[in-house]
């Protein structure tokens, strides 16, 4: 299944947020979208989501989603959005309630969302009583237990510590390593999304337009190794350097706004 | 491998004449209540009104005595008049507060999760919130006559408002995040409500229920005061008429032994319920 941004424009009142967006994700590929702050990247994967009516243009599908999939297109929250009265194993369950599965079919997704997302010993806790990374990985076995086409993640791992997001990255290349699932990861974070991405789509400065689609020279397993590091950090550069200028704009924006 | 060198800068001088502790400065801006303090402040208190009552130094007809109160209480127990009162009382009181709420809870909600009853109902609310609901007691003794209904009316009036507005910032004070995350789910809106709203507006709820008790509480009393036979606010009345003032205490007391326990069941509902905060 392909998920399709064509030609997306959105405005909240007077103010132009994006211009004209499209590009497409193809199935199991994992496209990070990157751009200045404040140019419209969560707005696109909320358009991307159906989370919000775009002001002209349209998301869409192309072919029929996994047969066994309960949710094809499915975010993961910056700030996880776990509800806090209900237990890791309750917040997992959430979305396959009213799915018309069996209690005991859901008892087994539950498990096995849980169990690779290493949360195994924690299925009564409470939100509150969990690190940001373990909350993200509630937020991650939720999304994986409706067996999703393409996850949309939000920023996912910019409300946790460096050695966590680390942690958290390793967990997102093997999740994604078996091409199965697909992915539009929004990120300000350069290492993530060169990490991460088989190609980034860099947006420019608000009103957010495609200013470059790059498309990654090696595969992700490739970029594991050390060799791989150098020619990382010359891409993360290059893509800096598409951005910087517009990055140091959109600040001077944000702080006269 | 890294590079560990000492660094000189890490030990601690040796001379005496160099250390000088930092100042602590964090003290303060943190009250805790201590466990027994209150019922100590309580009990001296209790104490020294008892003294001064024993001692002569307060008219018993004004202020009676601690131990006088409590015998009026429990003169009152034993003749049946405390539950005869008490038990219309709670009647009044339990009616009111049942009609009242469910009719608040209900209204919020719509408030909360509709346009047209938010666009209507604020209105309506904003308008008919500030007026004292005891001074429609004697227009809904006109329309529901002088039986209980008029004092019920009252009090489920008085209580409806509060639960109103306190349901519907609770919906509105739930995390929108939340409600996304759910919709981005295909959870269907009736499961929205059920399981991402309602608990999340229960600790605003629960919050207007302590406000509702007390409103509760003082209708009854006033209602009682001005158009009823039996009910502490009548006994109230009644005692303070005949200058008995150790039973108009004791109905004072009762009261606010009421009030406690409400507060007590309150305190257990939220316990109970909003554990998980």
């Amino acid at each position: 299944m392909d998920l399709i941004a064509d030609h997306i424009t959105h405005r909240f009142g007077a103010l132009a947020v994006l211009d004209d967006v499209s590009f497409t994700v193809g199935a199991g590929e994992v496209v990070a979208i990157v751009g200045p702050s404040g140019c419209g990247k969560s707005t696109l994967l909320s358009v991307l989501g159906g989370l919000l009516q775009p002001s002209a243009g349209f998301a869409q599908l192309r072919g029929a989603p996994p047969p066994e999939s309960l949710n094809p297109l499915t975010f993961v929250f910056q700030d996880f959005a776990l509800l806090p009265w209900c237990t890791v194993e309750e917040n997992v369950e959430l979305p396959l309630l009213h799915a018309g599965l069996t209690s005991g079919a859901r008892r087994a997704i539950v498990e096995d969302a849980v169990g690779r997302t290493g949360l195994a010993d924690f299925r009564g806790t409470y939100p509150k009583q969990l690190s940001g990374g373990m909350r993200q990985r509630v937020g991650i076995a939720r999304a994986l237990a409706v067996r999703p086409a393409i996850l949309l993640m939000d920023e996912p791992l910019s409300a946790l510590d460096s050695q966590t997001r680390q942690l958290l990255m390793e967990d997102f290349i093997g999740l994604l390593a078996d091409g199965t699932m697909g992915a539009v990861y929004v990120t300000h974070n350069l290492e993530e999304a060169v990490r991460l991405a088989d190609r980034i789509v860099v947006l420019s400065r608000r009103p957010g337009r495609v200013r470059e689609v790059v498309t990654m020279p090696m595969t992700r397993a490739e970029r594991s190794g050390i060799e791989a590091r150098e020619k990382l950090l010359t891409l993360q550069n290059d893509l800096w350097s598409l951005i910087r200028e517009e990055a140091i704009n959109a600040e001077r924006e944000v702080q006269h706004a | 491998m890294l590079d560990r060198a000492n660094d000189p800068t890490a030990s601690p001088p040796t001379e005496k004449a160099q250390l000088r502790p930092v100042a602590f400065r964090g003290a303060g801006f943190a009250p805790k209540a201590g466990r027994y303090a209150g019922w100590i402040a309580l009990l001296l208190a209790i104490g020294v009104w008892q003294l001064a009552g024993t001692a002569g130094l307060v008219n018993p007809l004004f202020l009676p005595t601690p131990v006088a109160t409590m015998r009026a209480i429990y003169q009152l127990a034993l003749s049946g008049a405390l539950w005869q009162h008490l038990s219309y009382s709670i009647m009044r009181i339990g009616t009111g507060w049942i009609l009242g709420t469910v009719a608040g809870v209900v209204v919020g909600f719509a408030i909360g999760l509709s346009s047209l009853a938010r666009g209507v109902g604020i209105t309506f609310i904003s308008a008919l919130f500030p007026i004292p609901k005891i001074a429609l007691l004697p227009l809904l003794i006109l329309w529901l006559g002088i039986g209980e209904e008029p004092k019920i009316a009252t009090i489920a009036l008085g209580v409806f408002f509060s639960t109103a507005i306190s349901v519907y910032s609770g919906v509105d004070n739930v995390p929108r995040n939340l409600i996304r995350m759910a919709q981005s789910f295909n959870v269907p809106f009736h499961a929205i409500v059920r399981r991402v709203i309602w608990p999340g507006a229960l600790p605003s709820i629960l919050a207007g229920f302590r406000i509702t008790a007390s409103i509760a509480l003082l209708l009854v009393v006033s209602a009682e005061m001005i158009g009823a036979e039996y009910g502490i606010g009548a006994f109230v009345l009644q005692a303070g008429n005949l200058m008995q003032t150790d039973q108009l205490l004791a109905g004072v007391v009762i009261l606010s032994l009421f009030g406690l326990a409400v507060g007590r069941l309150i305190n257990w509902l939220e316990t109970r319920l909003l554990h998980w905060r």
